[in-house]
């Protein structure tokens, strides 16, 4: 009888456990980001809202190509007279006609129309959501990266020093955090309008001034948790120094939580962009940006049923954006979740 | 449990002061003739009384000078009377409502609070009954739907779904109007033969027996309830679920089945209570921030609130009432953080015995 003697030799070992190759993009990933990563690239919801985010992303670069701009401001609408009911869609285009755009032989048509009606002052509505693109991506980037910076430095400074002047800093942060976010940008917003000028700058300075404290809490408790680690131990043996322990040891193995948590507020920012522009400050009437636009329906209740486009196709295009970048958050919320690791 | 009470009560001075640091920081963005011009009513047209203004309320001190003046006011010499001073509810004289700023408050407060009393029910219960019938149907078709709900309704802002809703109910169907109350009823309403008990119209109108105008009322919350529901649910059902879930794992849920008894109880009995937890914070903060002003969803649908009039001041740039607003708030939102924060205390063993 046969018998498989113990040998020093390994192969059988081997052919039982396949070893799995490890790509560049892992090693540099790591393990963990790289499940994260490859979790995303399998789920139909992120990969539904990577479309949607990439077909804003084409509208937003390729803006003037599809409505080219009238004026010399390109983010002002052309208006097409002074008339205050807004017109339906498919009415000719009189005045302040935008050039023929290259796609414009496809349709047949001589003339420009406003192809998703007017609004109240003759605003045509089509331009002001292909150009008000750029403005959510613009408002929605500026601000969560300008949060995401000042939240991380705040909280990494905060966890460094620890003690009192933690205590300090982070009784700041729940100072700032008692207003609803809302009404404390509308406020903020409302008196530097008058100083900065109507634009989009005081809206996004009150966004980011009330945005940044969620990041700067979720940083610093990760700092701490990641402080606590051997190899930061080992690191403090060797004597490595404080600040270089701060930016290449700790840092690095902290952030990317809070990266994530980023990647899911654009949404949210985009939303309350638009939301303060519905109420009415920040940006110039006429200004294309989509809140600004929904507001023109405050007007027309009363009439909602004929001239439902006015609210129906900006509200449309608004609630797509922000479904995209939910959808990938919801996606990324899942894959992080501790009781799904190991189940990509 | 006493030394966390008195710990957490010590934090409400601090908040307090922060806040109305804070307050006092956005109004030092203006120069002080601009803040002259906010807080006098009758803003001199000689430009050479100005310097002699700004001496006299001292606009050209420090800023902690301003500040302590900004919160106790000054003492007229002349007259003996106090000036200003937000400690002692003087917030000041808003131009856009053309009322002092705490009679504004007054006034817009009631509608709110009516809003909050029959929003809290359709808001918090249904939020947490989604996400227990999610939780316990999970990867069902239940939980599927819920799901889907959840991202649209995050995805939905409050304004366009609310445009909707006014272009469907109000435009379309006339169903249910804007606003607090019909224009017929709102003169019953402020003549002298119907009594203000409680200032909230439904609770009035019942306690007055005019039952026409109890329904017209409630006929006018219809829209803002369900808006603020339909924005709410997402977030409710989201923790609820999780938190169920996490619940119905626990080996004393197993326990619990493995001695036999029906389903029903294991989930509401068992399970349920301990899965709450989460839950009371979020809903805690939820009403509260009813309480605060829907801003967005007042001003949609005209409800005349302190929320929808926040908004009017911010766009009227009638900066004095934007801050007696926020004071306002701040104030509700710090006690209102306070009490749920030892309910949850109360609710949580963990922190009632540590």
């Amino acid at each position: 009888m046969a018998q498989t003697v113990p040998s020093g030799d390994n192969t059988l070992l081997r052919d039982a456990i396949p070893v799995r190759k490890i790509g560049r993009v892992e090693r540099f990933l790591g393990p963990e980001n790289y499940r994260i990563v490859q979790g995303l690239m399998k789920t139909p919801a992120s990969i539904a809202g990577f479309s949607l985010v990439l077909f804003f992303v084409l509208i937003a670069i390729f803006a003037p190509l599809i409505v080219p701009p009238v004026s010399k401001d390109p983010y002002s609408i052309p208006r097409d007279g002074f008339k205050s009911d807004p017109q339906p869609m498919g009415t000719e285009w009189k005045r302040n006609e935008p050039d023929k755009p290259f796609w414009f032989a496809i349709t047949g048509q001589e003339k420009w129309t406003h192809i998703f009606g007017t609004s109240e002052g003759q605003y045509d509505i089509f331009y002001g959501i292909i150009w008000g693109t750029r403005t959510a991506f613009y408002a929605g980037l500026i601000v969560t990266i300008s949060t995401l910076l000042l939240g991380i430095v705040y909280g990494s400074v905060a966890a460094y020093y620890g003690g009192w002047v933690d205590m300090i800093m982070m009784r700041i942060v729940d100072v700032l955090s008692i207003l609803p976010g809302v009404l404390a940008a509308l406020i903020l917003a409302a008196i530097l309008t008058p100083l900065i000028g109507k634009s989009t700058v005081p809206v996004m300075v009150a966004l980011i001034a009330f945005g940044w404290m969620g990041y700067s809490r979720f940083i610093r408790a990760d700092i701490l948790s990641v402080r606590e680690r051997d190899y930061i131990l080992a690191a403090r043996v060797v004597g490595v120094q404080d600040s270089r322990i701060l930016f290449q040891h700790i840092l690095p193995n902290a952030i990317f939580p809070t990266l994530i948590l980023a990647s899911m507020a654009i949404g949210d920012v985009v939303l309350s962009f638009a939301g303060l522009s519905f109420l009415g400050v920040g940006v110039e009437i006429g200004y294309a940006d989509w809140g600004q636009l929904l507001s023109f329906a405050r007007n027309w209740i009363t009439s909602l049923n004929t001239y439902w486009y006015i609210i129906a196709w900006p509200g449309f295009f608004l609630v797509l954006f922000v479904m995209g970048w939910n959808l990938i958050g919801d996606a990324l919320r899942d894959v992080l979740d501790p009781r799904m690791r190991g189940k990509t | 449990m006493i030394n966390y009470i008195i710990r957490r009560l010590l934090l409400v001075p601090l908040l307090l002061f922060g806040v109305t640091v804070l307050i006092f920081g956005m109004l030092s963005f203006l120069q002080p003739v601009e803040r002259l011009a906010l807080y006098m009513r009758d803003f001199p047209k000689n430009e050479k009384a100005i310097p002699a203004l700004i001496a006299k309320y001292d606009l050209d001190k420090p800023i902690y000078v301003q500040y302590w003046n900004w919160l106790v006011g000054k003492v007229n010499n002349e007259t003996g009377a106090r000036e200003g001073g937000i400690l002692f509810g003087n917030f000041g004289y808003s131009r856009s409502a053309s009322q002092p700023v705490v009679e504004l408050i007054q006034r817009r407060f009631p509608a709110t609070l009516e809003l909050t009393i029959w929003a809290v029910a359709p808001v918090v219960l249904v939020g947490i009954w989604l996400g227990v019938q999610a939780a316990v149907h999970h990867n069902g078709f239940i939980d599927q739907a819920a799901r889907i709900f959840s991202i649209v309704g995050t995805s939905f802002p409050t304004f366009v779904f609310g445009l909707l809703m006014l272009m469907i109910f109000y435009a379309n169907l006339q169903w249910f109007p804007p606003g607090r109350l019909s224009d017929e009823f709102s003169k019953i309403v402020e003549s002298a033969a119907f009594h203000r008990y409680t200032t909230l119209i439904t609770f009035d109108a019942l306690l007055n027996g005019r039952f026409d105008i109890f329904l017209d009322a409630l006929r006018h919350l219809v829209m803002p309830i369900l808006t603020l529901s339909y924005i709410n649910w997402a977030t409710f059902l989201r923790v609820t679920r999780g938190s169920m879930l996490e619940t119905l794992r626990m080996e004393y849920v197993t326990t619990a089945r493995a001695k036999g008894l029906p389903e029903r109880d294991v989930i509401y009995k068992h399970a349920q209570p301990n899965a709450m937890l989460p839950v009371v914070t979020l809903a805690g903060f939820s009403v509260v921030g009813l309480l605060a002003g829907a801003v967005i969803t007042e001003t949609v649908f005209n409800y005349p609130g302190i929320g929808s009039a926040a908004v009017r001041a911010a766009t009227s740039l009638d900066v004095v009432a934007m801050l007696g607003f926020a004071l306002f708030d701040g104030f509700i939102l710090i006690v209102a953080a306070l009490v749920v924060d030892i309910l949850y205390a109360l609710v949580d063993p963990r922190v009632r015995l540590s």
